[in-house]
C-alpha cells in the first residue's frame, strides 16, 4: 500500500516475510525506498538484513534482533526495542526513540546506532567497529569485549563498563559504577572532544562534549605480559 | 528456554476477561516453551474455615464425582468441586492439614496441584494451545495469574515436570532458566522437611522458597536469600494470595518486561506476549533491573 510517498506495511494482516521478500528486494538507485512498517507488536528481526539505501520507519515495540546486519538502510523504530537491537550491523544508521533491551549492538562492525532512551546491560558488547550512542544510561557489562568503535553514553553507565576491553572507546558523561577489568579512565584531550563532537552531532543527541569522561584499554589484559607467564 | 507470562488486574473490569487475556499471552509464548504449559490463577476465594484444592491424576475420566461423595462422607460437611479437563478444584469445608493426610492415605495416586483459598493451578504436558483448550482457560475469571510454556532442559517432559509449581498454600512460582545446585539444595531441604513430586530444578527453588517462609521469612526475604542460594540462571515469578512478584538473576541472563496502565500490570518473558493486552501499546514499559524485586499486591 502507497501513502504519502512511502509504503506502508501492516503487520497487523501482512506476513513479516513477504514484507522481508520487498525490501530485501530494493536494489542501490531504486525509486521506492521508503517504507514504514506498523502494528510490529513485538515481532522478532523486524528490518533485519537489509541490504541497500532506503528509509525503513517503524511505529510500535519490536522484539529481538530488529535491524540486525543491517547494511546502509536508516532505520527508525519509534517505540521500544528487544534484546539485540542493530546486531552485528555492517553500515546505516538505527535510532531508536525509547529504550533498548539488552546487548543492543551486539557485534557491530559500522555505522551508527542512536538509542534517544536508556540501553539495558551489555549494551555494545564485543562492538567492532560501530559507533553506539545512547541518550540516556547503560546497564552491566556494557562495551565488553569491544575490539572497535564508540559507545558515548549521555547518562549512568553500570557494573564492569569495559569488561577486557580491546580499542573500542568509551565515552560517559555521568557516572560509572564500577570499570570492568582492563578498563581504565585515560585523559580527555582535544582530539576525543573533536571526535566525540562529531559523533553526537550524527546521531542529533543534544549534550556538551566537555562534560564527558573518556574510558578505554589499559591493554594489560590482551597484550601478552611477562608477570603473567605464571598463569600458562 | 521457556516463556513466563503474568497479569495482574487493577480494574475489576478485567478480571472476568482474566483468562481470556492470560490464554493469548500463553499462546504468544508458545516458540519459548512449546512442551507443556500452565497457568496459576487466584480467584473466587472460599471463605474462613474452608480449603481449596486444585487435584489431579492425570486422567480426565478419573471418578471425581465419588471422591467428592467419599470426602462428604469423612469430612461429614458439604463438598462443592468443578472438573476443567483432568483436574478437578474442590472447595471444602476444612482446613488443609487433614485433608492432605486423608489423600496421602486415601488416595495416593492422586496429586494435589495446589491448595489454598484463591489459587487454582492447571498444568499439562502439550502445546500451550491444547493446554489452553483442554482446561477451557479463556473461560476464567480472576484477579491475578501466572502461566509458563515449558521447553525442558534439566528434566523430563511430563505433566509433573510442568510449572507452576505450588510453593506453599496460595503461592506458586514459574522458572525461566536452569539451577546447577538442584540436587545439593533438594536433599537439604528434604532434611527440613520438604516435599518434592520430581527431580526438576524449579521445583526445588519453589520448596526453597516454601522453607524460607515457613521459617519465618516474608516473600521479599526469601527472595532475596534466593539469589544468594540458588547457583543458575532465573527469571521467577511468584504468585501471592493477593498479588505477585518478578525477579530476574542479578547477571541478567534471562529476559523479562514488565507493562503498567490504569487497569494492569502484566509481566512477560518478551514484549510480544504483552502486545495483545488492551492499551499495550500505551502502557509503561520497561525492563526489570537484575537482582531488583517488583511486586504488586492488592492489600
Amino acid at each position: 500500500m502507497k501513502t504519502n510517498g512511502y509504503i506502508e506495511f501492516d503487520l497487523d494482516g501482512e506476513e513479516l516475510s513477504s514484507v522481508h521478500a520487498r525490501l530485501h528486494s530494493v536494489k542501490q538507485g531504486d525509486n521506492e525506498r521508503s517504507f514504514r512498517i506498523v502494528n510490529p507488536r513485538g515481532k522478532h528481526a523486524v528490518a533485519a538484513g537489509l541490504n541497500a539505501p532506503m528509509d525503513v520507519r517503524i511505529d510500535g515495540h519490536v522484539g529481538f534482533y530488529c535491524g540486525g546486519m543491517n547494511k546502509e538502510a536508516d532505520i527508525t523504530i519509534n517505540g521500544q526495542a528487544g534484546p539485540g537491537v542493530g546486531e552485528n550491523m555492517m553500515s546505516g544508521l538505527i535510532r531508536v526513540c525509547g529504550n533498548a533491551s539488552q546487548s543492543a549492538g551486539a557485534t557491530g562492525r559500522g555505522g551508527m546506532l542512536v538509542i534517544e532512551g536508556d540501553a539495558s546491560s551489555r549494551c555494545g558488547i564485543s562492538m567492532k567497529g560501530i559507533d553506539i550512542v545512547v541518550g540516556g544510561s547503560v546497564g552491566h557489562m556494557s562495551c565488553f569485549m569491544g575490539q572497535r568503535g564508540h559507545l558515548v553514553v549521555c547518562g549512568d553507565a553500570g557494573h564492569d563498563l569495559g569488561d577486557s576491553l580491546y580499542e573500542a572507546q568509551i565515552f560517559v558523561r555521568g557516572s560509572v559504577d564500577s570499570l570492568g577489568a582492563d578498563c581504565v579512565e585515560k585523559e580527555m584531550r582535544p582530539e576525543h572532544i573533536e571526535t566525540l563532537k562529531g559523533l553526537l552531532a550524527r546521531s542529533g543527541v543534544n549534550a556538551d562534549p566537555k562534560e564527558f569522561r573518556r574510558y578505554g584499554s589499559a591493554r594489560k589484559l590482551y597484550n601478552f605480559h611477562i608477570d603473567n607467564a605464571d598463569a600458562l | 528456554m521457556c516463556g513466563i507470562v503474568g497479569l495482574f488486574a487493577k480494574s475489576p473490569e478485567l478480571q472476568p476477561e482474566l483468562g481470556r487475556h492470560l490464554t493469548a499471552m500463553l499462546v504468544e509464548m508458545t516458540d519459548r516453551g512449546p512442551d507443556s504449559a500452565g497457568v496459576a490463577v487466584y480467584r473466587e476465594p472460599v471463605e474462613k474455615g474452608w480449603t481449596k484444592l486444585s487435584l489431579c491424576n492425570g486422567h480426565a475420566e478419573y471418578p471425581w464425582e465419588t471422591l467428592s461423595q467419599e470426602f462428604a462422607d469423612d469430612f461429614g460437611r458439604e463438598i462443592r468441586h468443578e472438573q476443567r479437563g483432568s483436574h478437578s478444584v474442590f472447595r471444602i469445608h476444612e482446613d488443609f492439614e487433614p485433608i492432605q493426610a486423608w489423600l496421602r492415605h486415601r488416595h495416593p495416586e492422586l496429586r494435589i496441584v495446589s491448595a489454598g483459598d484463591s489459587i487454582e493451578i492447571f498444568k499439562e504436558k502439550g502445546l500451550p494451545s491444547d493446554v489452553a483448550r483442554n482446561f477451557s482457560l479463556d473461560t476464567l475469571s480472576g484477579t491475578h495469574a501466572l502461566g509458563h510454556t515449558r521447553m525442558a532442559t534439566e528434566s523430563a517432559v511430563t505433566t509433573e515436570h510442568s510449572h507452576p509449581f505450588s510453593t506453599g498454600l496460595d503461592l506458586c512460582l514459574v522458572h525461566n532458566g536452569s539451577l546447577s545446585n538442584h540436587n545439593r539444595l533438594r536433599s537439604y531441604l528434604r532434611r527440613h522437611g520438604i516435599d518434592f513430586q520430581t527431580d526438576n530444578d524449579s521445583e526445588v527453588a519453589a520448596g526453597y522458597l516454601a522453607w524460607r517462609m515457613r521459617e519465618g521469612a516474608t516473600l521479599d526475604e526469601a527472595l532475596q536469600s534466593a539469589m544468594k542460594d540458588l547457583d543458575g540462571f532465573f527469571t521467577f515469578a511468584v504468585g501471592t494470595r493477593d498479588g505477585f512478584a518478578v525477579v530476574r538473576d542479578p547477571i541478567g541472563c534471562k529476559h523479562g518486561v514488565l507493562a503498567e496502565t490504569d487497569e494492569w500490570v502484566a509481566m512477560a518473558t518478551e514484549y510480544r506476549a504483552i502486545a495483545p493486552l488492551p492499551g499495550a501499546d500505551k502502557a509503561s514499559i520497561w525492563e526489570p533491573v537484575p537482582g531488583q524485586i517488583y511486586s504488586w499486591s492488592r492489600s
